[in-house]
């Protein structure tokens, strides 16, 4: 920020002692619980009962839970059911969602509003409310239980923000460069996927960022529509783990730790991108 | 250049309305139609008109646990709009603050536990609060407050607002991001003049930057009664799907849950299921429907 802007704001230093207390105090609660049950995780069942506040020490240090845990085979399944429903979700609502926003906002046909208005409908009504249908959909089609379901499910939720999103975006491609394309006789799919996907790229890994995280954390449908052994996702996973194992603290914890790792490492390489793309989504 | 219809605008378009409406749509207008139908023992359904919804709203056991989830959704609701959303604002508003340091640190952290699973936040706050640990009991101990403590998740009169505090805790970071975009999007010159003007912070605040961002408080609490009206995962993880202590944390989307699978003595059954999420949808649909009529037609910000 400009210096001359600094000048006009007024020379409050109590007020900012304020701010900062505020903010930290917040901090302080958003982080200690998780960074609490992180570094229990590590200690022996006995330390961890004693003294919960501190952080292990050689002394105290076991990896008793991570053995238990990460020695049972299933929990490396869970994490893969994840990915592939997760990657697969997000290949299709991306795809999908990319071409009918550009059909939708390129395009000047009867009915158009209509269908706008019919997406936007999956924005506010929430998908789980028809699940006595979908469960009874996925029966006939013989799908119960595969991972196929879970993935056109959230492929269904995902779209109608998908959507919108895209369509705001699509709108602001420079018309120039599509009738330049036009004019040279190139294909309206060889536009779409050569010219008109590459300029949206930043709002392409916008939406993949928001609609990733509700899939990967679901619980719901994994519990309906796929709770046989082989197709637990590790939101599922860890929630029937740790109700199997509520009375032991270590692989309790461990597996709670295990299942926050990787969100957070993900977050720290594309928090920069997931708060820029919220940022800049709101303020349309 | 707008473009009339061709046989590519099919094809482009298809394939998402394809999907969308066979697996979401469709479901839900047929759980809308199923919610008319009872079965018999054999599974056979024929249709009943009303009867399940008169089951739900006066047959005594059926409408007593129908305005009991309903009453504490309502709560469940009351506690992220007075604790949520104020806090989120009051957090926003601090951090689009000019020059305060560490503004994308903080920022970056307050936004961590939305992105985890409920599941893990419904553990962790479990085992923070579990009598047994006594962390909670310790850490209270440290500012003298160590008497405080109690039980909370387990008591009848605490469970439902500590679980709702724990939902809190894990999504104050939308709100807070969505009021900080709109106050950060407000121009400069606005605030600067009122600076030159010699209005005080607070004031600034409070008339010049609160009215600016109110479409988007109207947006936060639509976003917010949509996501209460409709949750589940952190009470079936921290309550089970009985919501205990004595059904004192049950909502809406536990007891669609209950009715369509069944617990213990209740046979489960997917048209009364139908009948309870069609109750709820109209209970989003009246809560989308004012917010729309209402509030957007008064702040004309929709841009679709």
């Amino acid at each position: 920020m400009a210096n001359t802007s600094t000048s006009t704001s007024l020379p409050f230093a109590p007020s900012r002692v304020f701010v900062h207390l505020t903010l930290i105090s917040y901090l302080l609660l958003a982080l200690l619980p998780i960074l609490l049950v992180f570094m229990n995780s590590f200690k022996s069942r006995d330390a961890f009962f004693n003294d919960p506040l501190a952080w292990p020490t050689p002394e105290t240090f076991s990896l008793i839970g991570y053995t238990k845990v990460l020695g049972r085979s299933d929990v490396l399944m869970y994490f893969g059911n994840s990915f592939i429903v997760t990657i697969a979700s997000l290949f299709f609502i991306l795809l999908f969602g990319a071409m009918a926003a550009w059909g939708l906002s390129e395009y000047r046909f009867k009915g158009n509003r209509w269908l706008k208005f019919f997406f936007a409908f999956g924005i506010m009504v929430p998908i789980r409310l028809g699940t006595v249908s979908i469960l009874q959909l996925m029966v006939e089609l013989n799908l119960v239980n595969t991972l196929t379901a879970l993935v056109l499910v959230y492929v269904a939720q995902g779209l109608p923000l998908a959507i919108m999103i895209l369509s705001e975006f699509m709108g602001q491609v420079p018309g120039e460069l599509k009738d330049a394309a036009r004019c040279d006789g190139i294909d309206e799919f060889r536009i779409f996927f050569q010219v008109v996907v590459p300029l949206i790229r930043p709002a392409i890994a916008t939406v993949a960022v928001f609609t990733m995280v509700p899939i990967w954390n679901d619980l719901w449908f994994p519990l309906i529509l796929a709770p046989s052994d082989k197709t637990q996702t590790i939101t599922l996973g860890i929630q029937q783990f740790v109700g199997q194992y509520a009375t032991d603290w270590n692989a309790v914890l461990a597996s709670l730790s295990l299942a926050i790792v990787p969100v957070v490492t993900l977050y720290a390489l594309f928090s920069r991108q997931l708060i820029r793309g919220i940022t800049a989504g709101a303020v349309k | 250049m707008k473009l009339g219809f061709s046989w590519r605008v099919l094809v482009f378009i298809a394939p998402a309305l394809l999907i969308y409406a066979t697996f979401s749509a469709l479901p839900l207008i047929d759980t809308l139609r199923l919610g008319l139908y009872t079965a018999d023992d054999t599974g056979a359904r024929s249709f009943a008109g009303l009867a399940n919804y008169t089951t739900i709203l006066s047959d005594p056991q059926w409408s007593t646990s129908f305005w009991n989830a309903m009453a504490n959704n309502l709560k469940f609701f009351a506690i992220h709009m007075l604790v949520q959303n104020p806090v989120g604002l009051l957090l926003a508003a601090l951090l689009s603050l000019r020059n305060v340091r560490f503004a994308a640190t903080y920022r970056t952290v307050f936004f961590l536990p939305t992105l985890l699973s409920v599941v893990i936040i419904g553990f962790v706050w479990q085992l923070i609060l579990s009598p047994l640990w006594g962390v909670s009991e310790r850490l209270l101990s440290l500012v003298g407050l160590g008497d405080w403590f109690a039980p909370w998740l387990g008591l009848e009169s605490s469970a439902l607002i500590t679980v709702s505090l724990m939902s809190v805790w894990q999504y104050i970071g939308v709100p807070m991001m969505l009021i900080y975009a709109a106050l950060i999007a407000i121009p400069e010159d606005i605030i600067e003049a009122a600076v030159v003007e010699g209005a005080s912070p607070w004031r600034i605040f409070w008339q010049i930057r609160l009215p600016l961002i109110l479409p988007t408080l109207g947006l936060v609490t639509i976003l917010t009664f949509v996501a209460n009206f409709n949750a589940f995962d952190l009470i079936y993880t921290v309550k089970g799907a009985v919501a205990g202590p004595n059904y004192s944390t049950d909502i809406l989307g536990t007891l669609f849950y209950r009715t369509f699978f069944g617990y213990q003595s209740q046979v489960a059954s997917p048209t009364m299921g139908a009948a309870v999420a069609t109750l709820m949808f109209l209970v989003i649909l009246v809560g989308v429907a004012i917010y729309f009529l209402a509030v957007q037609r008064k702040l004309q910000r929709f841009a679709m």
